[in-house]
């Protein structure tokens, strides 16, 4: 699936993530499996819920291991990381995979200074002392583009802006050159201007560093622009997975069409912007068969009782899962593909 | 920082002087009748008023009193500094009776005050991290236990058990340390634990609530994320971020003391400050009333300064606001 130029980073096979509530057990993230490449940018798209951020949480073990219950393989370097001891784990966390998180006013602790909280990102993982850490929370930051990065260091986060400090947050995660960067919604909390400079420095470390990168986003726009792959979830399942150019080209299943109906362009009048009926399901209550088609404007009959598998429906074609014909796909995702260009 | 603390201490004078202001109207102005007659204890002679009155400064406008009042307090009176007055019924100076009672009171709060900071902390600390284990519910019973017990009770308790039954620890009364070091632990230690228990258990489950709170914020996934310990997640992390509002606590509670420790004062017979103060009301020696109350109200002002400067050591934010 990869497009980019290098090897196997992360496989993740069947990953499912279950919570114990009082209500009943949630499933919030229903075997989902994908890879990512040296080089590579996935995407990975959907409405709130619909288990995006759940799965980078369990693959950085940062669920709460006694009150969720994780299945699945995430093969990375050889090893299964959810199958490895807490204390394994750490050391891999923020070294080899690093990630950014969504709102960076909330993400960078208020007491500390911006530079001290890069630098002890460094100092879990090195052994260099205090001076060495400093330096490179410097440099890191002076790289991620914040002026006078030495002086700035010694700020507190409440005096960088938004956009700053999500700069720091992606300064934070490459302290250690990992191999994997994930971002969970890494623009969602910024404003528009800022959120196409911190995509671009994204892509920038990407290239430099020759990383594999997971971007999490409900923004289609977002992935159009910087992924290689896309994989597109709902109700904590994957719907539709594949290289970014096909996706957008011709996109196979209704909830991607959804989602490229309602998305909004310059070109696009507001009256032309089509929203996806109804809500995300209950993930205490999924709808039996296919989880979108209580949705979907073209359930048939398999669809409520029958749970499409993930699968190509064609040789040529990427992997979805909907039941309709191919040649239906075709017809109806041509058309958004049209839609999208025009 | 140094524009900031400034301004605090402005504010804190300010804060001193409506102080002085209201104990004033409180003493002289308020109740009916001659304020010198309430001053000058039971029963005195006309000539003993005249004296009194002049001294207050009762023959003169209030502006004039209230004048006299405040400098006295700020600059000293012939008594030294502060001037509290002088107390007619016991024939001394107010200062001088604050400060041998001052020493009592302000050595119980030290002993009890480290008691419960720490273990108040640590058990808060330990519940937190072990949240719903049995070491949880053991604290949180035991800060329950601490919150709803009577001191008086729980200091009667103290003294029968560990004193008349088991002899471990000195009885009632007070030992100055300059007269027995070991004298004074052995008779200040009961007292420090139970003026300590209500405390620890309230500050146990202040830590416990916040530090939970704190555990859900995103920078503590944050530092989650980078790879540290848990140990330092919880310690560096959430701890710092929890601690905030237990200082602010913890300032208020040692100054309200100060004329608030009457109960453990009294069941110990320590004589402290709020036993003097107590005493003095029941006697009617109104002088030295007014003189704790206005002592333990500028302890309160000025605990709020200390509180204020040490916030903004702490929170970063608190400092350019």
């Amino acid at each position: 699936m990869s497009s980019g130029d290098g090897s196997l980073l992360l496989d993740v096979r069947g990953l499912t993530v279950r919570f114990p509530t009082p209500d009943g057990i949630v499933q919030a993230v229903s075997d989902v499996s994908f890879t990512v490449s040296r080089g590579e940018t996935l995407g990975v798209v959907g409405e709130s819920g619909s288990g995006k951020s759940v799965s980078n949480l369990a693959i950085m073990g940062l669920l709460n291991r006694s009150r969720t219950s994780i299945a699945g393989e995430v093969l990375f370097g050889g090893r299964n990381l959810l199958a490895l001891p807490p204390d394994e784990l750490r050391k891999i966390r923020g070294k080899d995979i690093a990630m950014v998180f969504q709102d960076p006013f909330a993400c960078l602790h208020p007491m500390y200074r911006v530079g001290a909280q890069i630098a002890e990102a460094y100092s879990a993982h090195s052994d260099g002392g205090k001076g060495v850490a400093w330096n490179r929370a410097v440099e890191l930051l002076d790289h991620v583009g914040i002026p006078n990065a030495k002086s700035r260091a010694r700020d507190y986060p409440h005096q960088f802006s938004g956009g700053m400090r999500q700069r720091a947050m992606i300064a934070m995660a490459l302290v250690h050159n990992p191999d994997i960067l994930i971002c969970d919604e890494p623009t969602t909390a910024l404003d528009v201007t800022v959120q196409a400079q911190i995509l671009e420095l994204i892509e920038d470390v990407k290239r430099e560093f020759n990383i594999g990168v997971i971007l999490v986003t409900h923004d289609l726009g977002v992935v159009a622009e910087t992924a290689n792959s896309v994989m597109v979830m709902y109700a904590g399942r994957v719907m539709e997975y594949g290289p970014a150019g096909e996706i957008f080209s011709l996109p196979q299943h209704p909830y991607a069409w959804g989602l490229l109906d309602s998305m909004p362009s310059i070109e696009k009048r507001l009256e032309s912007l089509v929203p996806i009926e109804g809500s995300p399901p209950s993930l205490l209550s999924p709808p039996s068969g296919c989880p979108f088609h209580p949705r979907c404007p073209y359930r048939f009959e398999p669809c409520p009782t029958e749970r499409p598998p993930l699968q190509a429906p064609v040789p040529e074609a990427h992997l979805d899962a909907c039941h309709l014909p191919w040649e239906k796909k075709v017809e109806l995702g041509a058309q958004r593909a049209k839609k999208v260009a025009a | 920082m140094i524009f900031y603390i400034a301004r605090r201490l402005v504010w804190t004078l300010v804060v001193v002087f409506c102080v002085i202001g209201i104990t004033y109207v409180v003493f002289y102005k308020l109740p009916a009748g001659n304020p010198a007659l309430r001053f000058a204890g039971k029963s005195p002679t006309q000539q003993e008023l005249t004296e009194i009155e002049h001294r207050l400064g009762l023959d003169r406008p209030w502006y004039v009193q209230f004048g006299k009042y405040a400098y006295n307090f700020f600059a000293g009176d012939k008594y030294g500094w502060p001037g509290l007055g002088y107390t007619f019924a016991s024939g001394t100076s107010v200062k001088s009776l604050v400060f041998s009672r001052a020493p009592r009171t302000l050595l119980l709060i030290a002993g009890a005050a480290v008691l419960w900071l720490v273990s108040g902390v640590a058990i808060g600390v330990l519940s937190a991290v072990r949240r719903r284990s049995l070491t949880d519910r053991f604290a949180m019973g035991f800060a329950l236990f601490g919150i709803s017990t009577p001191v008086f009770w729980l200091g009667l308790m103290m003294l029968y058990i560990f004193w008349s039954k088991l002899g471990w620890a000195g009885g009632t009364g007070y030992v100055s340390p300059a007269d027995s070091p070991t004298g004074f632990f052995s008779h200040m230690i009961l007292p420090w634990v139970t003026l300590a228990l209500l405390y620890a258990a309230f500050y146990a489950r202040m830590t416990r609530n916040n530090l939970l709170e704190t555990m859900g914020e995103d920078y503590i996934r944050t530092a989650r994320a980078k790879g540290l310990s848990e140990r330092r997640v919880i310690f560096k992390h959430g701890l710092r971020a929890s601690l905030t509002p237990i200082v602010t606590m913890f300032g208020l509670d040692i100054a309200l003391l100060v004329g608030g420790a009457v109960i453990t004062e009294t069941v110990f017979n320590i004589q402290g400050l709020g036993y003097l103060a107590i005493n003095s009301a029941t006697n009617q020696d109104l002088p030295i009333v007014a003189g704790v109350v206005l002592l333990a109200a500028v302890a309160v002002a000025l605990a709020n300064l200390v509180v204020d400067i040490l916030y903004a050591f702490i929170d970063p934010r608190v400092r350019y606001a």
